[in-house]
């Protein structure tokens, strides 16, 4: 009964989701070479802030680290 | 540029493009590059399922192998590293538009609006199926796209995330518990 069940959710996915053309439209090429060619972006200070948010949590709150971890 | 790289390939040294690219040999890149992009593109399509946002990810990715050519061991193999790359560049994506409610609302739109799907499935119930699966988390949106729509063999899921197959197994079912539930609670019984 369950295998059934499972079964018709794949059906109803593969249904919701047909088969794309496995070819990207254009040559990516180009793309890579302006992105290698790019300054490496910033680090946004956000990121910084809230990595350091993260830590002063998990310092305080020990317990709270297998929750933070289910959820990355 | 494409001489030298088209009379590389007739001489077949794979073994020693692979170490030139280690190197950082931006022809042996670009032969690594044309010999695999296809294969990054259709791996990150199925995850996305969003062709422009695959093209924009298989350049993310090779600019990340790029990126990390001093790290690569030729001895194992350039398509199982380029796709774990592929597969953290697009779980990436995942967690940056998973918390954008406009941006999946946009995606399942897009979805119900192609017309390759079954006829007999009406847009409405693609589009809610589409909204409970980007409603999943991330890391088990990912596997269920692999393991319920493209069926990938548990092992390469396995390798492609870094997990246990145990581990993909156990995200599967959850995915399928949480996909189960979405649906009765939109009026789509399963």
């Amino acid at each position: 009964m369950k295998e059934r069940d499972d079964d018709r959710i794949k059906t109803s996915l593969q249904q919701a989701f047909p088969p794309l053309d496995e070819e990207p439209a254009r040559d990516l090429w180009p793309a890579v070479l302006r992105r290698m060619d790019a300054q490496p972006a910033m680090q946004p200070w956000f990121d910084w802030a809230l990595l350091a948010a993260l830590v002063g949590v998990a310092a305080l709150f020990p317990s709270a680290i297998p929750v933070v971890l289910y959820y990355l | 540029m494409p001489g030298i790289v088209e009379s590389r390939v007739d001489q077949g040294e794979t073994r020693d493009f692979l170490l030139a690219f280690r190197h950082g040999d931006r022809d042996a890149f670009e032969w690594l590059f044309r010999q695999h992009q296809r294969t990054v593109y259709g791996w990150i399509l199925r995850i996305v399922c969003n062709p422009a946002t695959a093209e924009d990810l298989t350049v993310e990715t090779f600019w990340r192998i790029h990126q990390a050519h001093a790290r690569f061991n030729p001895a194992l193999g350039f398509e199982g590293w380029s796709r774990r790359i592929a597969t953290r560049a697009a779980l990436d994506w995942l967690r940056s538009t998973h918390r954008e409610t406009a941006s999946r609302d946009e995606l399942a739109d897009d979805l119900a609006a192609r017309s390759a799907g079954d006829p007999a499935i009406s847009a409405e119930i693609r589009r809610k199926t589409a909204q409970a699966l980007q409603s999943l988390l991330p890391k088990l949106r990912i596997v269920a796209v692999l393991v319920l729509i493209e069926e990938e063999p548990h092992r390469e899921i396995a390798a492609a995330l870094g997990l246990s197959i145990a581990a993909v197994k156990v995200r599967a079912f959850r995915a399928v518990r949480r996909l189960r539930r979405n649906l009765e609670e939109q009026g789509i019984k399963p």
